[in-house]
């Protein structure tokens, strides 16, 4: 099983959602959150009094899947959160050793 | 056309003769000598007043601060206004408007001794309205200057230093700078200091004593380096809607009359206000900027505050000049002369009523000249009245000054000034008030 973290930005989650079952994930957390990367903030400016902020607002993405469609879900989350430009943000994949679906207890796969 | 009016609401009143007693004697009363297209005016000029304090002022000053600031800023500005509502009825209007006095202050009708529903105030004519509803148009504008002055030492300042403060603020900056401008035998109503609806009294007054009080009580904790952006400009902008609304019961009730001389009041109250945002907003552009919502807001306040002494005494076109020069002195103050010279006045009480009553008192010398449009007749040259302007305009700084100093060196004293640096940093909503503005 792996684990996917996607960083992206905000307007691209419902095309991220729809490529995702597309490929047959069926759950996803989401966040909002704040960092940066390459991306520049940006400035705000009130009377005068100049603020730069170099968090920039994005969205994390958490999906558990079966091994066999990791690289399926990495190549839909790149496709559809892409706009070419800088900030579109990254894909990180880790290995996960169990999962439990709490109501019924099924573990492994079957729990995902 | 006055008289006639008079004559045809008397006659209505003899003819409604049947109606409950105190409603009668209040018809008979109005009947008898105040015109109640007068009074029915200022009544509504004095809620409008009002209305710019609680809660256009309110909201205006609340959204600039931050979050954690939110309710104590408002709830200084209401409760400030509420004391010297107050204070007014006890010895304001005494020291400010009575019976007898010198240059600088008057005294009697303490405790409004000796004014009943049939006591009148006279006009700028021969006119009369109820001397009850020209004491509560002064009210709020005491009011309204006590709460404008609190722009500059709010998210720092106790609750309980704000409000002893303004009791002797009022007492000795307050009244005698209206009894000096506004009462007849005030220094320098005598002069003929051109201030139509308070330029000085109100304007410029709250935004010197601002300045003095900031600098006495020392920047917020962490200025300039931690950033404190508005916490709500949507807010903001809401608050200088009603403070704009609220403006023309300031400027054309300051007529206390409804005639032709308030309708020019109106309509440069529209106008200067309007070359006043839309200047503001061009000179962020020019300087590189973005024009923006608080730029327009700000804008708007500046236009305001410089035609407050010139609305019955300007033409429309001279207002237009005036609004927009005094948009553009201000944003100069606000965004390059503060950081210069370091002090923090929290929301700008001095950058724009102190500066902008300013340009606006000096202007009105100039525009209310016939020459711009003005309606004056030519008699007292321009220099001259310029020249009076400027007087009116340093008495009122030197009073305002030393005045502020003396109150805040007092409250320090008695209730200290400042709040810890704890409460500062978790906020006075909860230190001070035991709330929060928003609970998510």
């Amino acid at each position: 099983m792996k684990f996917i973290i996607a960083i992206i930005k905000p307007f691209k989650l419902d095309d991220v959602r729809e490529a995702l079952t597309g490929v047959g994930v069926t759950g996803m957390t989401v966040t909002e959150v704040k960092g940066f990367g390459r991306q520049k903030g940006q400035t705000e400016v009130y009377r005068g009094a100049e603020y730069t902020t170099n968090m920039v607002p994005k969205l994390k993405i958490e999906v558990a899947c079966s091994s066999d469609v990791a690289a399926q879900a990495v190549e839909a989350i790149q496709t559809a959160a892409g706009t070419e430009s800088i900030g579109d943000g990254k894909i990180f994949t880790l290995g996960l050793e169990d999962a439990v679906r709490i109501r019924t207890g099924e573990t492994g796969d079957t729990a995902i | 056309m006055r008289k006639i009016l008079t004559k045809v609401t008397g006659m209505a009143a003899l003819a409604s003769m049947s109606v409950p007693a105190f409603a009668q004697e209040a018809v008979e009363a109005a009947a008898a000598v105040p015109n109640p297209g007068n009074n029915a005016w200022m009544m509504t000029a004095t809620i409008l007043v009002l209305l710019m304090i609680l809660p256009g002022l309110a909201l205006f000053y609340g959204g600039l601060t931050r979050t954690k600031n939110m309710l104590s800023t408002m709830t200084q500005i209401g409760a400030a206004a509420c004391l010297a509502m107050l204070i007014w009825v006890m010895y304001g209007y005494g020291l400010a408007f009575g019976p007898e006095g010198n240059a600088f202050i008057s005294w009697g009708k303490f405790f409004l001794a000796g004014v009943d529903s049939s006591s009148t105030a006279a006009t700028f004519s021969d006119e009369v309205i109820s001397e009850y509803v020209f004491i509560s148009f002064q009210m709020t504008f005491a009011a309204i200057t006590l709460a404008l002055v609190l722009g500059s030492v709010v998210e720092r300042m106790k609750f309980s230093a704000v409000m002893l403060f303004g009791a002797i603020w009022l007492t000795i900056v307050y009244f005698p700078i209206a009894h000096m401008v506004w009462a007849g035998g005030g220094l320098l109503f005598e002069m003929g200091a051109l201030d139509f609806a308070g330029g000085t009294v109100v304007h410029i007054n709250a935004g010197v004593s601002a300045l003095v009080a900031a600098l006495i009580l020392g920047k917020r904790t962490g200025y300039p380096k931690e950033p404190m952006p508005p916490h709500s400009l949507t807010l903001t902008m809401v608050g200088t809607g009603m403070l704009w609304v609220g403006w023309f019961g300031f400027n054309a009730g300051s007529e206390l009359e409804a005639d032709g001389t308030a309708g020019l009041a109106m309509i440069n109250t529209f106008v200067a206000t309007a070359s006043g945002a839309l200047f503001w907003m061009l000179a962020e552009k020019l300087s590189g900027r973005k024009g923006s919502a608080l730029g327009f807001c700000s804008g708007v306040i500046a236009g305001l505050v410089a035609v407050t002494p010139a609305a019955g005494n300007s033409g429309p076109f001279g207002a237009i000049i005036l609004g927009a020069i005094a948009s553009l002195v201000c944003y100069y103050a606000v965004s390059f002369l503060k950081p210069r010279l370091g002090y923090d006045d929290s929301l700008d009480a001095f950058g724009i009523h102190g500066v902008g009553g300013m340009v606006g008192a000096i202007g009105t010398g100039i525009v209310y000249q016939p020459m711009f449009g003005g309606p004056g007749d030519g008699s007292t040259a321009m220099g001259a009245q310029v020249i009076t302007q400027i007087i009116g305009v340093l008495v009122t700084i030197g009073w305002a000054g030393i005045g502020t100093a003396i109150a805040m060196f007092a409250t320090r004293l008695v209730t200290g000034l400042r709040v810890t640096e704890e409460v500062e940093r978790e906020g006075l909503d909860l230190g001070e008030h035991g709330e929060r503005a928003y609970n998510y």
